[in-house]
């Protein structure tokens, strides 16, 4: 393909035999290599999605855990304890991360204080959730005594911030200035133009990293495992235990119990729909949000 | 941006009512009996504006959050494990021993597990995503480049613990009677395959977590190879090169050092990942040469023992992990963060 047609005299046979050679060994090796890649892929998501199907029934959304022994039994209560703690981060998250991603693009560019929170907030993206699970603990479990669905909340705010700050900050960004400088020469105030220009045209993209956020931290069970803690019982208190999805797939997937298998792997099918559907909404909001003119 | 702008009184400004769109202008609520235009932008120039302070101190405020949250995670794992690292020293690393009961700590287990699961999960994973990033740049055809990335980046997506429980049904029984036999008959003669193959141990954590670091290595590699100049690719293949001679003389040597950049970062997210691992790793603190021996990683020792930690000390000494991990994710993190950084920026202001 990348061949030329013209060949000199000095271009030996074998040479080019070799070089040829070489150039589709290599494209079939990437080939292969998609190929190897994308079966986890679809055996992870196919096995899911048949086991998930076959253990799934109405009991599951309806119904809290059953004792042991007892068959039947469902998530409803960790259903419901994942919407209070993830709601709970969201709150807490996506303000602060908007908020943050708004400086570091209206005022913070080219500041060595910007530059420094930008890193900051990179270097935190990579901190192990676990970590974090720790921070929540020592510093809300430790204090109250006891395990608390606000732990699991902070926790997981803690980790949804970076991405916000990042993607708001990148999307800003893209708004052209042209508009900036005309709200500001019809004398709107620079705070309004922040507000009603530039977070207004960059809101879908905006909307797009707080989705990732959140599709990110939905699926976090480490940092809950001593904040959240987890609950066989409905509990909608901020400051007892609760339980969370994820959590509830632990438990049930390293116990030796084929009906808890069954839950877990329908609870996993449950997870995986509410993440790619977060997911799929960021794409139809990052398609339709492509700004035009943007630089 | 500096045009000569002709002087302000020969125009008259349109009033703001009659410019609304569809949508309320931030205008809206003006009235044409206030002031013009350009005093009121003069105005909100003034001091006085209460307003625009607030709002940028409420910006700087939620951007001190971040590092104020740094801190306070250092702060308190600091404060917390301080009762251990009095007790153990230094020695906390390099101790083999882990015995609750007789309040004994040593991490070396951990670190020995947590360092060899991760590191072969890089190897598992780097050709692959390499090789992934190039097909998807330069051989793949243009309709199905954005499904193939969008479902490379769909492992992304999919949460650790879901890892875990495909592993422990499915990859385990396959590593247990398919792979690991096949690996002892043909390299049981390195020692790294020993007899004992349960399904659960090192190899099998080191393969998911690959699976689990693919995305972040081949999206960030991507973006590396994309960042460089057309032309220099253009060059190669002007001088008659094939594509592979232009892949490896142009874009991967370009590329190279925000290729190490990503996959440093994958080799982060290894580290401290901790679901998957823990339900699979076997979960005992052994350091053993053969990689189908049940071992130990600093996540899921944490993970496994902290909520049933009795004993300040056993608390404290977890923390001190906890510590530690943090300390080598921001380390390692800081690293690739540079890398990818130099790489990208170089570009962005060769290309302008």
């Amino acid at each position: 393909m990348a061949t030329l047609p013209i060949r000199t005299s000095s271009v030996s046979r074998f040479t080019e035999v070799r070089r040829n050679a070489t150039n589709h060994f290599v494209t079939g090796l990437a080939i292969v290599s998609t190929v190897i890649v994308l079966v986890p892929l679809v055996a992870i998501l196919g096995y899911l999605l048949y086991k998930g199907f076959s253990s799934l029934n109405l009991a599951f959304f309806t119904h809290i855990p059953a004792p042991v022994g007892e068959p039947g039994g469902g998530m409803a209560n960790a259903i419901a304890g994942s919407a209070v703690v993830l709601g709970l981060a969201s709150l807490l998250g996506i303000p602060l991360g908007i908020g943050a991603g708004v400086y570091l693009a209206e005022y913070g560019r080219g500041r060595f204080f910007g530059s420094m929170v930008r890193f900051t907030a990179d270097v935190l993206n990579g901190v192990p959730s676990i970590v974090m699970g720790i921070a929540a603990y020592a510093l809300i479990v430790a204090k109250q005594q006891h395990f608390s669905a606000l732990a699991g909340g902070v926790a997981l705010a803690i980790m949804m911030v970076p991405t916000i700050t990042r993607t708001t900050e990148e999307m800003l960004a893209t708004v052209p200035h042209a508009i900036r400088e005309a709200a500001l020469g019809l004398g709107v105030p620079k705070w309004r133009t922040a507000i009603s220009i530039s977070l207004r045209t960059a809101s879908p993209g905006i909307i797009t990293g707080c989705m990732l956020a959140f599709a990110r931290v939905a699926g976090e069970t480490a940092p809950l495992l001593f904040t959240a803690f987890g609950n066989q019982f409905w509990s909608f208190n901020l400051s007892q235990p609760i339980a969370a999805l994820p959590l509830q797939i632990y438990v049930y997937a390293i116990s030796p119990y084929d009906e808890w298998h069954r839950l877990a792997w329908a609870g996993s099918l449950v997870l995986i729909v509410l993440i790619m559907v977060s997911v799929t909404l960021v794409r139809i909001f990052a398609n339709r949000g492509a700004l035009k003119g943007g630089s | 941006m500096n045009e000569p702008i002709s002087p302000p009184s020969t125009i008259s400004l349109p009033p703001p009512a009659t410019r609304q769109g569809k949508e309320p202008a931030p205008t809206a609520n003006r009235e044409l009996t206030e002031p013009s235009a350009i005093r009121q932008f003069l105005r909100a120039k003034s001091p006085g504006n209460l307003a625009d302070g607030t709002f940028a101190g409420v910006m700087v405020v939620c951007a001190l959050s971040i590092f104020v949250i740094v801190l306070l995670i250092v702060f308190v794992l600091v404060d917390k494990s301080l009762l251990s690292i009095h007790a153990f020293g230094f020695k906390f690393f390099l101790g083999r021993s882990w015995d609750p009961v007789n309040g004994d700590f040593g991490a070396l287990p951990f670190i020995w597990g947590t360092v060899v699961s991760s590191l072969l999960a890089v190897i598992i994973s780097v050709p692959l995503a390499l090789a992934v990033s190039i097909f998807l740049l330069e051989i793949c055809p243009q309709p199905l480049r954005a499904p193939i990335a969008f479902l490379t980046e769909l492992l992304a997506a999919i949460p650790s613990v879901i890892y875990g429980l495909w592993a422990i049904f499915v990859l385990v029984p396959i590593m247990r009677d398919h792979v690991g036999p096949l690996l002892q008959k043909y390299l049981g003669w390195t020692g790294f395959f020993g007899a004992d193959n349960f399904g659960v141990g090192m190899l099998t954590a080191s393969v998911i977590l690959a699976v689990m670091i693919f995305p972040v290595i081949s999206s960030i590699s991507r973006d590396v190879m994309r960042a460089v100049p057309i032309n220099q690719k253009e060059a190669a293949l002007a001088l008659g090169a094939t594509r592979w001679e232009m892949l490896r003389m142009s874009v991967l040597r370009n590329a190279r050092i925000g290729i190490v950049g990503s996959v440093i970062l994958g080799l982060g997210r290894a580290l401290g990942e901790t679901m998957a691992v823990t339900m699979v790793i076997g979960n005992h603190p052994d350091i053993s040469k053969s990689l189908f021996a049940p071992a130990y990683t600093l996540a899921s020792v944490i993970a496994n023992e902290f909520s049933e930690a009795t004993g300040d000390l056993y608390l404290s000494a977890l923390i001190e992990i906890g510590l530690a991990l943090f300390l080598v994710t921001i380390v390692v993190n800081a690293i690739a963060r540079l890398l990818v950084w130099a790489v990208t920026r170089g570009n962005t202001v060769r290309a302008n």
